[in-house]
């Protein structure tokens, strides 16, 4: 990315704004406080799971299981409490359960040296039919009432804003200070960017990269408690959902590469809100649902174009390919 | 001498009498119809099991078959419909003598639900129709359903009844059964109804997350909306919680299978209304049939009969504790 050119975080958020803009002149309810309270808290899950994936992503990896663990642990956490477990006791053990999954991730990645696409496609897959068979009888578990303490998390407000999006900021920073300032978080960039170098300079390339993904199934369980706080419920179907691949979207929408090594957590941040103006925009337009993801393609794919016009690829990149 | 043989002969016969009624008379039709059904296999291809309708209807059927000595098989293609047209295929060469099915859409299975009659194969539908109708059709009505939801629109929004006349529904998926029909259902009613605006139609996919997404925005849009109407209580779940958040007093109208999570949903106020097809009844409706198609031993596809199940609109007032039923415990 020379100097002068936009990079494909700016052009990203030039088009939020750009529609922010479009649908604020031609919609009058848009671009009022509760709205745009609305809009973000729409998209603040899809933005904690961001980082999540955007950790992994930066660290070269993917995490294909992310949402598929977040969906199975946090369901098995409130059966637990349905069967009359104490709510913190299921939440240890829900948790524990997620990070020993995302620690077992990281270990086939990091010393059996499986692809990580193809190590946390199957584990996904893995988890959803081990959790349903095992853990769960069925697809939806409702929150019990011994757990509506949780509630608030999804469905509360301070001082007049939502929670989820004091969480989502929360996470954010974490994030960013965790890049910035940890000397894990470093070593995370440096082994995304440059593996080999990164481990001949005496990075623990290995352990770094099973950081990453314990880091990323803790984040997603803490999505997956305010998925479920939010609804008072967790529907395990998410699992085999499309939605792990709208978080890949907003985190390679928001600039960061999958090659690994660039990008942080604004551009996870530039990513979400551009979908979240998209859809709640097309919402209050009353858009039927099948175009709505014509436009939403079509979006995307011309913030791709233009990166792709304005950043030709690198000689880098031609080596590695994008994953 | 003839006095004693006479007194033998009565004493005899008595105790021939008296030993045959306290055998009893047997019940003629008793035997053949144990033996229609003695052996006779029933396959079940749900969209998925794991949810409060599947699962009634599984445990409905088990329970009224399986003490005749028939077999229930369960399918489940877990949301795929391409697993769920592989598990007909196959059943049609293993030529089970009934096949109970709940159609994704209205057409992925119709040319296969034709075979599988040709193979001889009774096949029932549950709840979501297919192009193709085959023997048994046992649901609900949805254009008359999607009806008298229109209707209680009108009845609770129209600016002469006090409403707003501002109405949203979230629909599942666009294409299923459940969805076409209702719609047709609600757009014959709201056609004749000009003062009621339906400022939103969308569908969630079933998903409640995406359900409170759109009814957040609708609600934030349209402050003095009248009524939601969902078109899956597990769905609407989301839209409450954004109803509950926005603090306006939205009408919720959903409707499901009357799982007792929809009367404590309406007990403590989720939702305001739900429209119920009682899936025991379904259950027992599909089972009736059955027996009746495996006694007549009429060939496959010989007589097509429909079962629409009747409706419930179940409020917080009008509900028992029979309106809704417990799900089966597994094991």
């Amino acid at each position: 990315m020379g100097m002068g050119r936009l990079s494909q975080e700016q052009i990203v958020f030039g088009l939020a704004l750009l529609l922010c803009v479009g649908f604020a002149l031609a919609l009058p309810g848009f671009l009022t406080t509760n709205n745009v309270l609305n809009l973000v808290r729409s998209v603040s899950i899809l933005g904690i799971l961001g980082v999540a994936m955007g950790l992994v992503v930066i660290g070269r990896g993917i995490d294909l299981s992310l949402v598929a663990l977040m969906a199975v642990s946090v369901a098995w956490a409130l059966h637990m409490v349905g069967t009359g477990m104490p709510l913190p006791q299921a939440l240890i053990i829900a948790l524990a359960f997620s990070l020993f999954i995302g620690a077992v991730n990281g270990w086939l990645v990091a010393y059996v040296e499986i692809p990580a696409i193809f190590a946390t496609l199957a584990m996904g897959t893995l988890i959803y039919g081990f959790g349903r068979y095992f853990l769960l009888d069925l697809d939806v578990v409702y929150m019990p009432e011994a757990a509506r303490h949780i509630l608030w998390l999804g469905q509360g407000t301070l001082f007049g804003v939502p929670v989820p999006i004091f969480l989502f900021a929360a996470v954010c920073l974490g994030g960013h200070l965790f890049l910035r300032y940890a000397k894990s978080g470093r070593y995370l960039r440096a082994v995304g960017d440059n593996m080999l170098a990164a481990r001949i300079t005496g990075v623990p390339a290995r352990p770094v990269v099973v950081l990453q993904y314990v880091l990323s199934s803790l984040i997603g369980f803490m999505a997956g408690i305010v998925t479920a706080a939010s609804v008072a419920s967790m529907n395990t179907r998410l699992a085999i959902s499309t939605y792990v691949y709208d978080v890949i979207l907003v985190v390679v929408l928001g600039g960061i590469g999958l090659s690994g090594g660039r990008g942080g957590i604004r551009n996870v941040i530039v990513g979400t809100l551009l979908i979240g103006v998209l859809l709640n925009g097309m919402t209050i337009l009353d858009i039927q649902y099948t175009v709505q993801n014509v436009i939403k393609g079509a979006i995307l794919l011309t913030a791709i174009v233009i990166d792709t016009i304005l950043n030709p690829r690198d000689e880098q990149t031609a080596q590695q390919g994008d994953i | 001498m003839r006095r004693i043989l006479t007194g033998l002969l009565a004493a005899g016969l008595a105790a021939c009498a008296g030993s045959a009624l306290a055998q009893g008379i047997d019940d003629p039709t008793r035997a053949p119809y144990y033996d229609s059904f003695a052996g006779k296999r029933v396959a079940y291809i749900p969209v998925a099991m794991g949810f409060d309708l599947t699962e009634g209807w599984a445990a409905g059927l088990k329970e009224a078959l399986e003490p005749l000595g028939m077999s229930i098989d369960i399918r489940d293609p877990n949301w795929s419909t391409d697993a769920g047209a592989q598990a007909l295929t196959s059943l049609i060469t293993e030529k089970p003598d009934v096949i109970v099915v709940h159609n994704p859409d209205v057409q992925s299975y119709a040319r296969l639900l034709k075979r599988a009659e040709e193979a001889g194969i009774y096949v029932v539908q549950v709840n979501m129709r297919s192009a193709y109708s085959t023997d048994v059709f046992v649901g609900a009505d949805y254009v008359g359903m999607g009806e008298q939801i229109g209707q209680r629109m009108v009845d609770k929004c129209a600016p002469a009844n006090g409403g707003s006349g501002k109405v949203a529904i979230t629909q599942g998926v666009l294409t299923a059964a459940a969805s076409i029909y209702q719609m047709q259902g609600i757009t014959n009613v709201l056609s004749k109804h000009p003062e009621i605006q339906l400022v939103s139609n969308q569908a969630a996919d079933w998903d409640s997350t995406k359900a409170k997404n759109i009814a957040a925005t609708v609600i934030q849009q349209h402050p003095d909306l009248c009524m939601i109407t969902g078109f899956w209580d597990v769905m609407d779940v989301g839209t409450a919680a954004a109803i509950k958040e926005s603090g306006k007093p939205v009408y919720l109208l959903t409707q499901g299978g009357g799982n007792r999570m929809v009367c404590d949903g309406l007990a403590n106020g989720t939702y305001s209304e739900s429209v119920v097809y009682f899936v025991p009844g379904q259950a027992r409706d599909m089972a009736n049939m059955i027996k009746y198609l495996l006694q007549q031993k009429q060939p496959a596809g010989a007589t097509k009969t429909t079962l629409f199940t009747k409706l419930d609109f179940l409020t917080k007032d009008n509900m028992t504790a029979a309106s809704c039923w417990d799900m089966p415990t597994k094991g």
